[in-house]
């Protein structure tokens, strides 16, 4: 049986511990796993917390169309939107989609490049999760002529 | 402890665009060594950079960023003179950080 000062109890010590862990909030980003372990563009992107999803011509891929070293690839994620929570860069054919993550505020532009490894060919995607957990993506095709993955 | 970063950060108009240049292996854990077995994943999991001590800008990588990770990004009202400071922490929670002035 269990009465209310125990259910209390047990709520403010499950508060607690939720405060320690941290959700992924500004500044203290607690490592978003189940996104990165999601195999999939789509999972990965729930995982983050999209709701929906649907191309759009406002959110933009900056990529080589072949890269000749898989293991560096410059990509980049960008948007003009507002209301951008997150930006995401994804190698659909990865073992996992998720490249990285970033975080968009009011101090950053959301428009953020950074280098990705490819294991094959494959298209590459850019999500911009909305503050309504709308996700909007766009993709290109990067073409590899050696991969980055194994080896 | 790893090595430096190499920071630049160059004002134009109202904004700085910061690139970043980080030292670390960024091991994926896909490979497999000489003997067959995996190479335990070893990567930056968390980047974080403030402008003059303020929170600017967060991210979150996963094992597919390259090797010695490269990083752009733009600040908003960040001028020169400002310092902006970036750092990341990896998996095995090593931690460095770095500081630059904006020119």
């Amino acid at each position: 049986m269990q009465n209310r000062r125990e259910t209390l109890k047990q709520t403010a010590v499950v508060a607690g511990l939720l405060a320690t862990a941290g959700f992924p909030q500004f500044a203290h980003a607690a490592f978003n796993k189940a996104a990165f372990d999601a195999k999939s563009v789509q999972d990965s992107a729930k995982a983050a917390g999209a709701t929906s999803m649907a191309e759009s011509k406002d959110v933009t891929i900056t990529g080589p169309d072949i890269a000749e070293n898989g293991a560096v690839v410059p990509l980049g994620a960008s948007t003009a939107l507002a209301g951008v929570k997150h930006l995401l860069i994804m190698v659909e054919k990865n073992p996992s989609a998720l490249v990285a993550m970033f975080h968009v505020t009011d101090a950053v532009e959301a428009n953020f490049s950074t280098r990705a490894k490819m294991g094959q060919s494959s298209d590459v995607y850019a999500v911009a999760i909305m503050n309504d957990g709308k996700a909007l993506w766009a993709k290109k095709e990067v073409k590899v002529t050696l991969g980055g993955c194994g080896g | 402890m790893a090595d430096p970063m190499r920071i630049r950060a160059q004002a134009s108009g109202d904004k700085a665009t910061v690139r970043v240049l980080m030292s670390h292996e960024m091991e994926s854990g896909q490979r497999k060594d000489a003997s067959g077995k995996t190479v335990p994943a070893w990567f930056i999991q968390e980047v974080t950079a403030k402008l003059n001590g303020k929170d600017v800008f967060s991210a979150e990588w996963g094992p597919a960023v390259s090797k010695n990770p490269f990083l752009q990004f733009n600040v908003k009202g960040a001028k020169a003179g400002d310092k902006i400071a970036v750092t990341w922490k990896d998996n095995k929670g090593d931690t460095r950080t770095d500081e630059a002035t904006v020119s």
